[in-house]
């Protein structure tokens, strides 16, 4: 202990005597500041790290805010998932109640769960979100890792200004570059008007409101999310794995196949992962693009809220939709923890 | 086979970039059509500035950009302390309890479905009131909330990483010449982290200027922001002052961020010329 103090003390020294006549006039406090080095506890450092009350209160003040306006906000739903819509504000019924001889009741009512299976239109728009997602995010994958491989591979200059292309829309408004494709889609949309120009088709084709355009959407507005995981992974690669491959005889295809695709699993799984869950509670997309005749989940949530005011619906609905995706977050949080982890 | 890899990656790149902004440009180009019909161009009267001069005095957009602006400005300070302070946490104080919990709870909000936490924070909002009776009605208050939770959550992982590509052994030699935590942080933490404060800063920002569904569900009749107002006009199809609107919102997001990543180009070079002239000293 006494050993450690002494050097810090000596190396302490050898930086105030490499500049020391002007150190005594500019910083009078310098044998001072010394003497209460000398002075300190040993391991002071160390002390402080054990003693110090600004780390949990550090602490504190994000963790306070997260449980109080995300955690407890889940409960809520989860709470009222089993409460009764009834015509009030709010417009539920409370779960715990008095009766009338003084005994706390508890009600929890399976009804809203119930509806949810019996009345095919929940069950149908699970499945269609979840099959919305996933051809989205499968064709995201298939343009995003060709994308992310070349920005990889690129020299350093253009690598920059590659990700500055990807990351500037993510930038600019979703609302608006989803809005930009109704523009293109439309009946007498751009790319209408141009195929009838071009004369190769005669009538307009009908792409708003189909789901073609919700593809469009989500891969367009997703394609960043897939891309950045991606390119961060492809670009830590060794390479000389590859030129290894190739003096051992091995064709670029199946190198690529054998080692840098089985490689590069964990960012195809983030970047689908984080294309994929948010998709399938996707909302202004669909409501932008998408049909009328099929709705996606997260509208259907909203409608259930909005226009149907009934609240216990719309939570069970939120409750269904997360146990639904609680396997996928939890595998997301463990790559991004991971990930986070290891830089 | 290496032909077919050097063709078919930079088409790939190629295609990709165009559909990121062909949408984006076309978009642009036709705020400049004087016809109502937007993508049916006015060979007689166009281009034109219309619809700019339309925008300026739309008083429903202007009241409603200049509540966002406020909204996201706010939105953007709180998400940066806290996002700072969770980053640091997680990426600096080791294990603990509840770090576990922690870590959930910032990388959640990333991938959660905008409408479920919308209506989670409804949900809560409407039982504090009956609790508590704050907060009284729904409007800034509440959206702000709201968009804080998402945000910092996006500035905790900024954070995070950018601490992670730095060890502590800076942060571990000041402590061991006596400095304490608090005077650490403000002298070597804060000035390393500083360009993640500042895009985490941007990003917040974004963030909540962007966000339409989480507001619909926690915004008061009194409080409609810019993208609640977009959305319901574009709910009915094209709209020409919209696209004004998103051309001069493109114009200045990618003059920010050429801007920025230019100067953040130049401090990263100094500062790797200032570490390496420190090493060799």
């Amino acid at each position: 202990m006494s050993g450690s103090n002494g050097r810090r003390w000596r190396s302490a020294s050898k930086g105030s005597g490499k500049r020391a006549p002007g150190s005594l006039l500019t910083r009078p406090w310098e044998p001072l500041w010394q003497l209460f080095h000398r002075l300190r506890p040993a391991r002071w450092s160390a002390y402080v790290r054990d003693h110090w009350i600004g780390k949990p209160l550090v602490t504190a003040v994000p963790m306070a805010w997260l449980v109080l306006f995300f955690m407890v906000p889940f409960i809520i739903v989860f709470g009222i998932s089993f409460s009764q819509s009834v015509l009030a504000i709010p417009p539920y019924e409370e779960l715990w109640g008095w009766t009338d001889d003084k005994v706390l009741q508890l009600r929890l009512h399976l009804a809203n769960y119930n509806y949810l299976f019996t009345d095919t239109l929940y069950v149908s728009s699970y499945l269609y979100s979840v099959k919305v997602a996933a051809v989205s995010t499968f064709f995201c994958l298939l343009l995003g890792y060709p994308m992310a491989y070349g920005i990889a591979r690129a020299s350093t200059t253009r690598r920059n200004i590659y990700l500055m292309l990807i990351i500037l829309p993510f930038w600019t408004s979703f609302l608006l570059r989803v809005y930009a494709w109704i523009g293109l889609l439309k009946s007498n949309g751009v790319i209408n008007n141009i195929l009838v120009w071009l004369g190769v088709i005669h009538e307009p084709i009908t792409m708003m409101q189909t789901d073609f355009a919700v593809y469009i959407g989500i891969v367009y507005s997703y394609l960043p999310f897939m891309i950045l995981p991606l390119y961060s992974n492809l670009e830590k690669h060794d390479r000389t794995l590859l030129e290894a491959a190739a003096d051992l005889g091995s064709r670029p295809w199946k190198a690529f196949m054998r080692i840098t695709l089985p490689l590069s699993m964990p960012g195809i799984v983030a970047g689908s992962l984080l294309v994929f869950i948010p998709a399938v509670g996707e909302y202004v997309i669909p409501s932008l693009l998408g049909r009328t005749d099929q709705l996606m989940i997260g509208r259907v949530l909203s409608d259930e809220f909005f226009e149907n005011r009934d609240w216990p619906v719309a939570s069970a609905v939120a409750i269904a939709m997360l146990i639904l995706l609680v396997v996928p977050i939890m595998i997301f949080q463990r790559y991004q923890n991971r990930e986070l982890a290891h830089k | 086979m290496i032909g077919g890899r050097k063709f078919f990656v930079p088409t790939m790149l190629a295609f990709g970039f165009a559909f990121l902004y062909v949408p984006i440009l076309s978009m642009m180009f036709y705020s400049f059509n004087y016809s109502k019909l937007v993508t049916v161009w006015d060979h007689a009267n166009s281009p034109t500035l219309k619809w700019y001069g339309l925008l300026f005095h739309n008083g429903r957009i202007m009241g409603a950009a200049w509540l966002s602006i406020k909204i996201a400005t706010m939105n953007a300070c709180i998400s940066v302390v806290l996002g700072t302070l969770a980053g640091l946490v997680l990426a600096r104080f080791g294990r603990f309890r509840g770090r576990t919990i922690l870590a959930a709870m910032t990388t959640a909000p990333l991938v959660m479905p905008e409408v479920i936490t919308g209506l989670a924070m409804l949900l809560l909002f409407v039982s504090m009131e009956q609790l508590i009776g704050w907060p009284a009605g729904r409007g800034v208050t509440t959206i702000t909330i709201a968009h804080v939770t998402f945000s910092m959550a996006y500035v905790t992982v900024i954070i995070q990483s950018r601490l992670a590509n730095f060890d502590d052994s800076l942060e571990e030699a000041a402590m061991d010449l006596g400095a304490r935590p608090a005077k650490v942080f403000w002298r070597i933490t804060l000035p390393l982290i500083m360009p993640a404060i500042v895009s985490g800063w941007l990003l917040a920002f974004t963030l909540s200027w962007d966000d339409v569904v989480i507001s619909q569900f926690v915004a008061g009749p009194s409080s409609t922001t810019l993208p609640m107002v977009i959305f319901s006009k574009v709910r009915l199809g094209v709209s020409p002052d919209v696209n004004a609107l998103a051309t001069i919102m493109v114009l200045i997001v990618a003059t920010g961020v050429v801007l920025s990543a230019i100067v953040m180009q130049r401090q990263e070079k100094r500062r790797a010329r200032e570490m390496q002239l420190a090493a060799s000293d």
